[in-house]
């Protein structure tokens, strides 16, 4: 197993550097230097001289890719691309554009999205496995039929519905509970139970609908006959046999996005006011901070990697015949 | 049946934690209020903010988003009277508003009338009062032999230091006229990127030179090596005593005094910045730009810009007393009823991150916060527009006695023309009727009907009402678009506006010559919903005239970019005002200071000598005194010449409307001074008894979701017991 991970590892390498090549190509695509200096520095009273300053201080005043005036390495290192770039590999992401460390500020931040996304995540997966073998259960039945009705119906509807539907409801007519912000320690639970249960809910007709499928197709295997045959229930043969057997298919979709709980939800942050990675990130874009959009991808490609891999070592506990060569 | 219990755990395990925690919501009111419980009842002003700031260091800071916070913190010389209009610079931590002396080139002093070609330099004398305090701050702290405790820092001694507070040891010290000379040196530092920089050294003696020998010297240091700036001498800003100092301009500066009521002149001690500048402290972000240091009546202290950020009393605040004096109508509205009690009168301001629109209007209308604007989504719910172009609160509004306050912006927003463009550039007099064709095509009357609920006034010249050379009446009328009509300006009809066309060569919106249609481009920038809507509208104004308009979107930097260049044929720009004189809005316009010749702010490119000449000496004059007649002949005179050139299609003045809480007091629209918590006061009491009626939780869905839950398990209950007490099938 170790020299599979090994393996693994090494392959991930390469895909992070095309991940790193890609965003710093897309980025200076859509914004030059000058941008960012102008970004930075405001649209009043600002001199070409003031920009070229700027650009000079943070190095965005050398050349992209390659630096034809250089000689031997230099024309390659003593670029934006590797001057920006090559450190995030030893794990420092250097400074945002407005002078804040950004590590500290990931640090900082991955508190708040994991408050909403890790309840969102567990509290999601559970209802929806456990609704999925009801209706797996009642099959063909009126119970099942309005089921996935009712589940074709929650996933036709926009996630920002969701938000400001509840946001409406919950916070605005009934009060219950704050309709944006955030706190720490205990004053935190009234701020994430709200999103939480949005997040919850709306993930309930697409994840229901695609673990029933699955939950249908093992139930109609020879093993389930055979269970059934020595007399187990129904709801022991489910959770026992079929739930089990059908984890494969489940692990691939969930396994791979629990490191990327850790980046946080865009559009959810953003509305109940959540100061996460998500709404950093979404500010980040905004204020065109290439130091935080390239932190954050390259921490998003190399939590995702993270999720390949631990989807394939999850596959080796629920499938002992599964084994790394 | 194990089986059955274990399949509804996870759903039993839901339910009881969203009832217990919604019960846990229902114990007592106001489970929806957003902050902590022990905030109650205290004297704390709660408002929000949309974009973070990105620099509280007075040298960069310049948006409004920035301001908010550091003309709280920090005092410059100078602030204007909160209710007074116009508005009016008035001491603040100046003993007086500084008077120029003014000298010729040899040396002698000028009378203050004398001609501003004669003026060789300007000389501003300001003395600050003595006694005034920092806030307390680590970097002032000493030991007992006067020391500073935190003299030498590394990143071993700031160990478990994350924030400002995690200092021990405070301490605080007189504000000196030095704070004021060593922030004025900052204006060149290298590393800070001051955004006025460009504009000062033109002014500021010297500040050129020490702008040159700071980068060399900075080149020499590490990246972040402090740079000593008492070691360079800045020839214009001397120190006279320990609270006078003084400023030495090039010529004539006349708007110099409002520079004085900004940031950017505000002090920062030479021990502050070395405090700061210790290795290791920007690691941790601990910097003058995220940490400000003032004298202002509160500081900074909780700097979580993603979240909030927290205001509080300075303990040291010099007292400053409400005003006594305002304009008309200030007494009526109760505006002068806390004349003469000392500032300020909260203890503790909380500002609240707020992206979305929606959850800002719904905690205004919980009473989470005490003042809010309006969005375009919430101005039908919030203000009704009578038939008269009246506004008035809708019932809703009223019933929770929520007040509006409007007032028109000092902005102008308008289309312009680059004047360099072969078609609709120059002077000649075919371009200038195409240009004054456009400008009656264009209703501004509708698109501010339309677009902005009403909220603006249609521009006749680049200056808005409350500057100085803003007229009323007939006489601010634009005669080339409008006809003045029973004593009100009435746009010329579409047949005057063809008629100017054909005259300009383009009759029927074809080419006179060769009749090829007349196909003219706008550079815009992409943004937001409604953005098609109103470049549809506007693509149908041009048509009224059979002009093709192109319309091509950008983002900002590029429009930028190709403003520069002088890549545009029309554009749609706005200006906000640095500070309320015509010279900040005319000199958008002026020919010396085009963008494409010299990078300056005349995006249209619009040289006439005539209007220069005008230009120049009108900016060089005082509105008030024995010359504000002349100034005011001057700018009208200016103001005709570009209605008839018509560089611009002059759009309209903004106006802002906002609303607060009946428990709010003291609120005044205000666009230029932003020091203005001070004045506000909150009826603590009256705020606790409305939030508690105004946020009564409602029980009754709880109830309902929990029969619903209960109607969908039970069915699966009792259908799981009859198929597993069932026959075999």
């Amino acid at each position: 197993m170790l020299a599979y991970l090994v393996r693994r590892l090494l392959y991930a390498l390469p895909i992070l550097i095309g991940v790193n090549v890609i965003t710093f190509a897309l980025f200076f695509i859509v914004n030059t230097p000058d941008d960012m200096a102008r970004m930075q520095l405001g649209v009043k009273r600002v001199t070409p001289e003031a920009i070229d300053k700027w650009k000079a201080q943070r190095g965005y005043d050398k050349p992209l890719f390659i630096n034809a005036a250089a000689s031997g390495s230099a024309v390659f290192t003593d670029t934006i691309f590797f001057s920006k770039s090559a450190r995030m590999f030893a794990g420092d992401f250097g400074r945002a554009e407005d002078g804040r460390d950004i590590a500290r500020e990931i640090s900082s931040r991955m508190g708040p999205s994991l408050a909403i996304a890790l309840p969102t995540f567990i509290l999601g997966l559970l209802v929806t496995v456990s609704f999925a073998l009801m209706l797996t259960f009642f099959r063909a039945s009126y119970l099942d039929f309005w089921g996935v009705v009712l589940c074709v119906a929650l996933m036709s509807i926009s996630g920002l519905f969701y938000i400001i539907g509840g946001q409406f409801l919950i916070s605005k007519m009934w009060k219950l509970v704050p309709i944006s912000g955030y706190g720490g320690g205990l004053d935190a639970w009234k701020f994430v139970i709200l999103p939480v249960l949005i997040g919850v809910i709306s993930g309930i007709g697409s994840s229901t609908r695609w673990y029933r499928t699955i939950f249908l197709e093992e139930i109609s295997r020879d093993y389930v006959r055979t269970a059934r045959a020595k007399g187990l229930s129904e709801l022991a043969v489910l959770f026992r046999h079929v739930l089990r057997n059908a984890m494969i298919p489940i692990l691939t979709g969930v396994v791979v996005v629990i490191p990327l709980l850790f980046m946080g939800s865009l559009l959810t942050e953003s509305f109940f006011g959540i100061p996460g990675l998500g709404s950093y990130t979404i500010d980040a874009i905004n204020a065109q901070d290439f130091a935080v959009v390239r932190a954050m991808v390259f921490i998003g490609s190399v939590l995702y990697i993270l999720g390949l891999i631990l989807t394939d070592l999850s596959y080796t506990f629920v499938d002992p015949r599964i084994r790394f060569n | 049946m194990p089986a059955f219990r274990l399949a509804l755990r996870p759903l039993l395990l839901l339910l009881s934690l969203l009832s217990l925690l919604f019960l846990l919501a229902a114990c007592s009111s106001e489970q929806n209020d957003p902050y902590p419980q022990a905030e109650r009842g205290e004297n704390i002003l709660y408002a929000a903010f949309t974009e973070r700031p990105k620099h509280l260091d007075p040298v960069q800071s310049y948006s409004e988003d920035e301001i908010t916070f550091t003309a709280q913190i920090y005092e410059p010389p100078l602030q204007y009277h909160y209710l007074k209009r116009p508005y009016t610079l008035i001491p603040a931590t100046s003993e007086s508003v500084p008077v120029p002396r003014y000298y010729d080139a040899e040396g002698r002093e000028l009378p203050a009338d004398a001609p501003a070609a004669e003026i060789a330099r300007s000389v501003y004398d300001i003395r600050i009062r003595p006694g005034i305090r920092y806030q307390p701050h680590p970097a002032f702290a000493t030991d007992a032999a006067g020391q500073s405790v935190y003299g030498e820092l590394d990143a071993e001694k700031l160990r478990g230091i994350e924030v400002i507070a995690d200092f021990a040891e405070t301490g605080s010290r007189e504000l000196v006229a030095d704070d004021y000379i060593y922030q004025i040196k900052r204006l060149a530092h290298p590393r800070l990127h001051s955004p006025i920089f460009s504009m000062m050294s033109e002014r500021i003696i010297g500040l050129p030179e020490l702008g040159a020998a700071l980068h060399e010297e900075a080149k020499k240091l590490p990246s972040e090596a402090w740079l000593d700036l008492d070691r360079f001498p800045l020839t214009g800003v001397t120190r006279l005593d320990r609270y006078s100092y003084r400023i030495e301009l090039r010529g004539k500066y006349p708007q110099f005094p409002y520079w004085l009521a900004m940031p950017f002149f505000a002090p920062v001690p030479r021990e502050v910045d070395r405090f700061y500048s210790m290795p290791g402290m920007a690691d941790k972000n601990l910097t003058l730009d995220w940490y400000p240091v003032g004298t202002g009546p509160f500081m900074l202290t909780r700097n979580d810009p993603n979240s909030r950020m927290v205001l509080e009393r300075n303990p040291n605040f010099h007292g400053e007393s409400y005003p006594c004096v305002g304009e008309a109508g200030d007494e009526a509205a109760g505006l002068l009823a806390d004349c003469g009690k000392a500032l300020p009168f909260i203890d503790k301001a909380v500002f609240s991150r707020e992206k979305e629109a929606i959850p800002y209007w719904n905690k205004f209308l919980q009473g989470y916060y005490d003042a809010s604007g309006i969005s375009s989504d919430s101005f039908d719910q919030a203000v009704r527009l009578g038939g008269g172009g009246d506004v008035s609160l809708t019932d809703e509004m009223r019933e929770k006695g929520i007040r509006l306050l409007t007032s028109v912006r000092p902005s102008v927003f308008y289309m312009g023309f680059n004047m360099l463009d072969p078609v609709v550039g120059g002077l000649s007099e075919q371009a200038t009727r195409l240009r004054q064709a456009l400008s009656i095509a264009i209703d501004q009357e509708e698109f501010i009907s339309i677009f902005m609920n009403g909220r603006g006034i249609a521009a006749t010249s680049p200056l808005p009402p409350g500057i100085f050379g803003y007229l009323e009446g007939e006489e601010g009328n634009n005669p080339v678009v409008y006809d003045w009509v029973d004593g009100r300006p009435r746009r010329k009809s579409i047949e005057v506006a063809k008629k100017l066309l054909a005259e300009a060569g383009w009759p029927n919106g074809r080419n006179a010559k060769t009749g090829e249609p007349l196909v003219l481009s706008l550079d815009t920038t992409s943004g937001g919903m409604g953005e098609k809507s109103r470049l549809d509208w506007l693509t149908r104004q041009f048509a009224k005239l059979d002009i093709q308009l192109l319309v091509r979107s950008t983002d900002f930097n590029r429009f930028q970019e190709k403003i520069r260049k002088g890549a545009v044929q029309l554009y749609y720009l706005g200006w906000n005002a640095d500070y309320p004189d015509p010279e900040n809005f005319l000199f958008l316009l002026d020919g010396t200071d085009g963008k494409v010749a010299v990078g300056g702010e005349n995006a249209s490119n619009y040289a006439n000598a005539e209007y220069d000449r005008l230009f120049e000496r009108m900016k060089n004059m005082e509105s008030d005194g024995p010359r504000g007649a002349e100034r005011l002949a001057i700018i009208r005179q200016a103001i005709a010449l570009l209605q008839h050139d018509a560089p611009w299609i002059f759009g309209f003045h903004p106006k802002s409307y906002t609303l607060g809480h009946d428990w709010l007091h003291n609120r005044k629209s205000t666009d230029v001074g932003n020091n203005i918590l001070k004045y506000q006061r909150i009826d603590v009491a009256e705020r606790e008894r409305l939030r508690q009626q105004w946020n009564e939780p409602v029980l009754w869905p709880l109830l309902v979701a929990l029969l619903l839950l209960v109607a969908v398990v039970l069915p699966a209950a009792i259908g799981y017991r009859r198929r597993e007490r069932g026959t075999a099938r």
